[in-house]
């Protein structure tokens, strides 16, 4: 048992249990699994300022999402630090190669160590990929009213054709960074 | 309170699974959009499959949820094309970038990846300065 926790799961496993936690949300309380959603209630909850899109009641519409991605900051604790898996990503050996070509030296964690790091933080490729990475994907998110949780898993599970159209819009964005983008910064 | 509760452990067993999937790293990101494995493919695939079988059965059975309330699920509205392929784009280059979207940012923080609190802020930020913008962006 301890062996099956503390072992990566084949995609056939996961993608399943994720896909499980759309009808659970909606059991549990009829609300839609998306978790970008909580970036959008600590605005309201901590600075709303005077910005429209801010004032409403985020403990009514948010505090259950909220708690949600509580757990999942547990989940991460319990799965990847507790239960951690100390062997390196079984990586294809074709994306291994490319991105040493690029400079990437470190495949032990869940992300290369010498561009996530705060000691990167001061440097242009730190900035671009942390800082405005992230602006990005909060930014992004709204602004496509949801993110991989909200459009590519419940939207398309519900075959809404906005989800779609942002999917392809995330996969237009994420190939323009990594054959375009990537090649000049790292 | 108990539905607190119940949020609360469906959010681990999220978080659980998103580690175990490796759905965190920033490495299969990259293999996805290099397309070089059928994982992330596999796993996106499949949950989407799952869901869609799930929220047809509750549809055709008419299931309540856990406090009586028939569940239904609303359309999202699809004549506004501007901010789902401009907006799914923009939050695409946050994706590739930061590796990780939403969901995987926190499991990242609970998994002990300190620096991911810098894109969370940031993500935080982004989403502050669309509310702000809201009203003037084309949708």
């Amino acid at each position: 048992m301890i062996d099956f926790l503390q072992q990566p799961w084949p995609w056939y496993v996961a993608g399943p249990l994720i896909g499980l936690v759309v009808p659970l949300l909606l059991l549990i309380g009829s609300k839609q699994f998306g978790v970008s959603s909580n970036l959008r209630h600590t605005c309201a909850a901590c600075m709303p300022g005077r910005v429209e899109f801010f004032q409403y009641d985020w403990k009514q519409n948010g505090l259950w999402n909220l708690t949600f991605i509580g757990g999942t900051v547990i989940g991460g604790f319990l799965a990847g630090w507790y239960l951690n898996n100390p062997d390196p990503i079984d990586l294809s050996q074709q994306t291994v190669s490319q991105l040493q070509t690029l400079g990437i030296s470190d495949f032990s964690g869940m992300m290369p160590e010498g561009l996530f790091g705060w000691e990167n933080l001061p440097t242009t490729e730190g900035i671009v990929v942390m800082v405005v990475g992230g602006f990005l994907v909060g930014f992004g998110a709204r602004y496509a009213g949801g993110c991989t949780s909200g459009h590519a898993i419940s939207g398309l599970a519900n075959l809404q054709i906005a989800s779609l159209l942002a999917v392809i819009g995330f996969f237009i964005g994420g190939l323009i960074i990594t054959h375009f983008v990537y090649p000049f910064l790292l | 309170m108990k539905d607190y509760l119940k949020y609360l452990t469906a959010g681990i067993f999220f978080g659980f699974v998103l580690v175990k999937s490796e759905v965190i790293s920033w490495f299969r990101i990259q293999e996805m959009f290099r397309f070089d494995a059928f994982h992330m493919y596999g796993i996106i695939g499949l949950a989407v499959i799952v869901a869609m079988g799930s929220i047809q059965l509750i549809k055709k059975m008419n299931l309540e949820d856990s406090r009586g309330n028939k569940i239904t699920v609303p359309p999202k509205d699809p004549s506004q094309v501007t901010r789902y392929l401009l907006g799914g784009t923009l939050f695409g280059f946050g994706w590739a970038l930061t590796g990780a979207c939403p969901g995987p940012l926190f499991t990242l923080a609970g998994a002990g990846y300190g620096v991911i609190l810098v894109p969370i802020g940031s993500a935080i930020l982004g989403t502050w300065v669309y509310g702000m913008l809201r009203p003037k962006l084309p949708h």
